[in-house]
C-alpha cells in the first residue's frame, strides 16, 4: 500500500518546523510516521505537504532535576520504556505500546498530538497531572494534559503549534505508580487502560489520582476513586471498593466496536483501575 | 527527492518520491525482495528490518525518513556462506513453514536477543508481538529465539 501523493520538506530545528510551517499552513508535521503513515496508507489522511520533525534535536532529550522530568516531544517510546527517571506508570505504559518496532520509532509528541482514544499515553499524562509545553509563532504555552485532550483525535493544539516537551513531577518519597491495560490482541492499542499514582504515609492514602482511556472519546480522569481511597488504610479491600466508583466518572459516552462491547468495557475498567491500584500501592512501599 | 542510504554494508542513492515506502524503496528499487509485506496495517511485522542498530517495520517508513541510514535486511545477516545463528535456529528447530513471516521475524529476534540474551519464554512472547505468523503456531518460533540465544551469548 502506498500513502497518498505529498510534498516532503524536513525540518533540521524547532525553529526551522515553525518557519516552515508558517510558510505551509496546511502542511502536516510527521515525527515518527507511526500514527500518520498507516492512516495515510488507508487514506484515512491525505496531507498535500508533509514537514518531517523526526531529526530535530530540539525535540529529544529526557532528563530529571529536583523531582521533575521532562521529555522531550521527540522521544520515541523505546527510550521513555527504558528510563529510570520518569514515573513508573509512563515507563511500563510506553514498554506496553504495540511492539519493540513501533517502540523504536512512535513517539510521545506525536502519540498524544494524535489523541487516539485507544492510546495509552494521554491516560498516564492526565493520572500524573503532566504538563505539556508547545511552540508556535506566537510563543509557548504550557497545557496540563487535563485540558490538552479535548475529544477524539482532538486537542488542545492550535494550527501551527507543536508539541515540545511532556513535564511531570517524578515518583517521589512514599509515592508509587502504575498503568494497567486491556489490550487489543492483534495491535496493543488499549480497550481499557488505566493510570494510578498513589502516596501512602503511615499506611493510610494521603493522595491518589487516576484516570482511565481506551473506552471513552478521550483520557479522563477518574476523582471519584481518589476521593474514595484518601484517608483510608491501603488495603486490598479499600481498593476494591473504590476502583468501583470509577463508574461514576466515565460519563455516557463509552465506546463499543467490533473487539468489545462498551458494557464489557465498562465493566473492565473496574478490574484495570484496582490492577493499577494495587500495583501502585506496592511500589508506593 | 534524492536518498541515499547504506544497504547490507553498500551505499546506494536513488532518486524517489517522497511518498515510497522503505520497503518498496529495498524490493523495488534495490531488488532485494527477502523483506516482505504481510500486511497493510502495520501489524504483521514481515517487513521488519535494521535501522540504525534498531527493529524497524519498513512498511512504516518512509523511503526519505531513512535517508543516511545505514539498513540490514535479511539478504545481509548471514556471513558469506556462513548462516547467522538465528538463521541457523530456525532451520534446526522447523521455526518456519511457509516462511512468509520469517525473514521479518529473524530480523525482529536477533535484536531482542542481541539487547537481552536470557529472556524467559514470556519475554520472547512479549518481544515478538509485533511478528504474526500464520503457520506455526509460535512453539517453534519461541524454540528457535532461545537456540539462538544460547548461541549468541552475550551478543554480537
Ligand atoms: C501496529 C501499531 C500498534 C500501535 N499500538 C499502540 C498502542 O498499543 N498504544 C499506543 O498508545 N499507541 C500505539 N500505536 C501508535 C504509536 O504510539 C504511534 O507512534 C504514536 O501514536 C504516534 O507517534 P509518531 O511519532 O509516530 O507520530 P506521527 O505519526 O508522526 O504523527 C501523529 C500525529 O501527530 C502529529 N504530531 C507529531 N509530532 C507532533 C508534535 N511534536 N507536535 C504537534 N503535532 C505532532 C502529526 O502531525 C500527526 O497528526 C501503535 C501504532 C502501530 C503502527
Ligand atoms: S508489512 Fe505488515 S507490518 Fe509491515
Ligand atoms: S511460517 Fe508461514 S507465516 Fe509464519
Amino acid at each position: 500500500m502506498y500513502p497518498p501523493k505529498f510534498d516532503y520538506l524536513r525540518a533540521d530545528s524547532a525553529a526551522n518546523a515553525l518557519e516552515l510551517l508558517a510558510a505551509n499552513p496546511d502542511a502536516k508535521v510527521m515525527a515518527g510516521g507511526h500514527s500518520l503513515i498507516p492512516a495515510m496508507n488507508l487514506r484515512l489522511a491525505d496531507p498535500g505537504t508533509i514537514i518531517d520533525i523526526g531529526r530535530v534535536a530540539d525535540f529529544k532529550f529526557l532528563s530529571a532535576n529536583d523531582g521533575y522530568v521532562g521529555i522531550g516531544s521527540g522521544t520515541t517510546h523505546a527510550e521513555v520504556a527504558a528510563s529510570s527517571d520518569v514515573p513508573s506508570a509512563l515507563s511500563e505504559a510506553a514498554g506496553l505500546i504495540g511492539d519493540p518496532q513501533v517502540r523504536n520509532r512512535g513517539t510521545v509528541g506525536g502519540n498524544i498530538a494524535h489523541a487516539d482514544p485507544a492510546s495509552d499515553l494521554p491516560t498516564v499524562l492526565v493520572a500524573l497531572d503532566a504538563t505539556i509545553s508547545t511552540v508556535s509563532g506566537s510563543g509557548t504555552r504550557m497545557i496540563k494534559a487535563g485540558d490538552f485532550f479535548v475529544d477524539l483525535f482532538e486537542t488542545a493544539l492550535n494550527d501551527g503549534e507543536l508539541v515540545a516537551e511532556i513535564s511531570m513531577n517524578q515518583d517521589g518519597a512514599n509515592t508509587g505508580s502504575a498503568y494497567a491495560k486491556l489490550s487489543n490482541p492483534a495491535s496493543r492499542y488499549a480497550m481499557v487502560g488505566a493510570a494510578a499514582r498513589v502516596t501512602v504515609e503511615g499506611g493510610v492514602f494521603t493522595a491518589v489520582s487516576v484516570a482511565v482511556g481506551g473506552l471513552t472519546p478521550k483520557a479522563q480522569a477518574a476523582p471519584s476513586v481518589g476521593a474514595a481511597l484518601v484517608g483510608q488504610a491501603a488495603t486490598a479491600d479499600n481498593i476494591a471498593a473504590a476502583a468501583a466508583a470509577v463508574q461514576n466518572d466515565l460519563g455516557d459516552d463509552v465506546m463499543g466496536d467490533i473487539h468489545a462491547s462498551a458494557d464489557y468495557r465498562r465493566q473492565m475498567a473496574t478490574v484495570f483501575v484496582k490492577r493499577a491500584l494495587t500495583k501502585a500501592t506496592e511500589r508506593a512501599g | 527527492m534524492k536518498v541515499s542510504m547504506t544497504v547490507n554494508g553498500k551505499t546506494y542513492t536513488r532518486d524517489v518520491e517522497p511518498r515510497m515506502l522503505l520497503v518498496h524503496f529495498l524490493r523495488d528499487e534495490l531488488g532485494m525482495t527477502g523483506t516482505n509485506i504481510g500486511c497493510d496495517t502495520s501489524q504483521c511485522g514481515a517487513c521488519t528490518i535494521h535501522m540504525n542498530g534498531m527493529a524497524v517495520k519498513s512498511c512504516t517508513t518512509l523511503a526519505v525518513q531513512a535517508d543516511g541510514a545505514t539498513i540490514t535486511t535479511i539478504e545481509g545477516l548471514a556471513n558469506g556462506s556462513e548462516l547467522h545463528p538465528m538463521q541457523k535456529a530456525f532451520w534446526e528447530n522447523h521455526g518456519l513453514q511457509c516462511g512468509y513471516c520469517t525473514p521479518g521475524m529473524i530480523m525482529a529476534a536477533t535484536k531482542l536477543v542481541e539487547n537481552n540474551p536470557n529472556m524467559t519464554e514470556a519475554e520472547i512472547r512479549h518481544g515478538l508481538e509485533g511478528n504474526i505468523c500464520r503457520c506455526t503456531g509460535y512453539e517453534n518460533i519461541v524454540r528457535s529465539v532461545k537456540a539462538a540465544a544460547a548461541q549468541m551469548g552475550g551478543g554480537d
